[in-house]
């Protein structure tokens, strides 16, 4: 670990908006020295996407009624792919500890991991969103709109999800306990989202749904890293 | 002290005892209550006009439903008086409540898919309260399932309460949600129990003795889940020593 981050004394400590720089720009090089992690939920959520034509038809007339649900649901099970390991390294060589006695906010910290993981699976799902639309039979002028909501709704998700990985870094195999604690909560979030991807699909106004969407991003920005910053807590003791 | 009553609460001997008084006042309030309310509910009242005889399974559904969520809040409320004043006790309690809870939705989908059966014709549909229902079911075993998978008992007391409360958070939207969801995708044609204008005395009072009978009886098994969950965390200490040679 050559990076280290938020290792400050009391003296001199880093202000707490470079120390987040830090952390986010530490997980972003961290990833990118790994390119084929990154890679992965997104051929994980490609190959979901194919399966449904294969499953159901390849008729675009029907699939495109499918489509927002598929968009969804493989967005969901892509990010909590990538969850399990949201923490798990950090708390494995130190790196976790180091942050909580650092003398920063462990929330601030944890929200600036937050936004590395959204920056490294929910914003290159996003593209994948619309592509998959695409394929679906999606009108092309729909796309910018599918965009939209997937972005804004990854964000939800990151966060959301911070919560369940944190929940479960105590737990040895913890993969299907994490989807189990998380998808309830993500609920809201695909609602929403579908819908919103439905109404851009179909060339109605989705601003209602997409702004019910920002809302919930803002909300897991606000609540969602306090949660997880108290069960990291809980979990290093 | 006015807060005497609180800081007794945080003494397991305590509530050890308190909970063995109470639970026999609590259980024979709660039978009594029941048995007013079955009485009531399955002899007395009338037949719905609509819904004939049928009907009468609200008598149970409708508390256990209401109850399902109820002991959702009480495991949150128990989990934050736990986190904030560290109180052992109340993280015992909120134990006691994972698998109550589970068995409460459990029921409340079971007896809402008999009630549908010749009712809506159908055991199942997606329905939002009954989805509702179902998230909060899987809400109570994932608690559980997060207990039983942290192997050290005060770690896994502290994770489940900030899980509790992130949970009860997301229980209203959640459900506003799904409410939302189900406005757009089923105008109203299903028959909803609160649509119905007035209910007569004679229905409604036998079913009010059932929400508070089945009140009564979660907290008389609240006290028995309690006091078996203090023996098993307060196995080595003396008190319980002197309880078993005395």
């Amino acid at each position: 670990m050559n990076a280290p981050a938020a290792v400050a004394t009391a003296h001199a400590r880093t202000p707490a908006l470079q120390a987040a720089w830090l952390v986010l720009s530490r997980d972003l090089r961290l990833a990118f020295r790994r390119p084929g992690e990154i890679v992965q939920p997104l051929l994980f959520f490609a190959i979901i996407a194919t399966l449904f034509p294969l499953a159901i038809t390849p008729e675009k007339s029907q699939l495109v009624v499918v489509a927002p649900g598929v968009v969804w649901v493989a967005e969901l099970l892509a990010s909590l792919l990538a969850l399990e390991f949201l923490y798990r390294e950090d708390a494995h060589d130190g790196s976790l500890e180091q942050f909580a006695i650092s003398g920063q906010s462990l929330t601030g910290l944890l929200l600036a991991k937050s936004a590395a993981h959204w920056l490294l699976t929910g914003a290159p799902l996003a593209i994948m969103g619309p592509l998959a639309a695409w394929g679906f039979g999606a009108p092309t002028s729909s796309l910018p709109g599918v965009l939209l909501a997937v972005a804004i709704g990854s964000i939800a998700l990151s966060l959301l999800g911070s919560i369940g990985a944190a929940l479960t870094l105590g737990v040895r195999r913890s993969g299907v306990l994490l989807s189990v604690l998380t998808l309830p909560l993500t609920i809201p979030v695909l609602i929403f989202g579908a819908r919103a991807t439905q109404l851009a699909i179909e060339g109605s106004e989705f601003t209602a749904a997409a702004q019910l969407l920002g809302a919930m991003a803002v909300l897991g920005i606000t609540l969602a890293p306090l949660a997880a910053a108290a069960a990291v807590r809980i979990s290093l003791e | 002290m006015a807060w005497t009553w609180f800081h007794k609460l945080g003494s397991p001997p305590y509530v050890y005892k308190l909970a063995a008084t109470l639970t026999p006042w609590f259980g024979w309030i709660a039978a009594a209550l029941i048995a007013y309310g079955l009485i009531g509910g399955l002899v007395i009242s009338p037949a719905d006009y609509q819904q004939g005889e049928g009907y009468r399974i609200i008598y149970v559904h409708v508390p256990t439903a209401w109850m399902s969520l109820q002991v959702y809040v009480v495991m949150a409320v128990a989990s934050a008086v736990a986190l904030i004043w560290r109180m052992k006790v109340a993280h015992a309690a909120a134990a006691a409540c994972g698998v109550m809870g589970a068995t409460f939705a459990a029921c409340a989908l079971a007896t809402g898919s008999l009630w549908g059966g010749p009712m809506w014709g159908t055991y199942w549909a997606w329905d939002p309260r009954i989805i509702f229902e179902l998230v909060l079911l899987v809400q109570f075993l994932g608690y559980v399932g997060l207990r039983a998978a942290v192997d050290d008992t005060q770690r896994a007391d502290r994770i489940c309460a900030v899980l509790a409360i992130v949970g009860v958070i997301n229980v209203p939207i959640i459900h506003f949600s799904v409410e939302w969801w189900n406005s757009l995708h089923q105008p109203a044609s299903v028959m909803k129990l609160g649509s119905k204008p007035t209910m007569p005395l004679s229905m409604l009072m036998p079913l009010l003795s059932m929400f508070l009978g089945y009140v009564f009886l979660f907290a008389a098994l609240l006290f028995m889940r309690l006091r078996a969950e203090l023996l098993s965390r307060e196995r080595s200490a003396s008190w319980i020593r002197d309880l078993v040679r005395a």
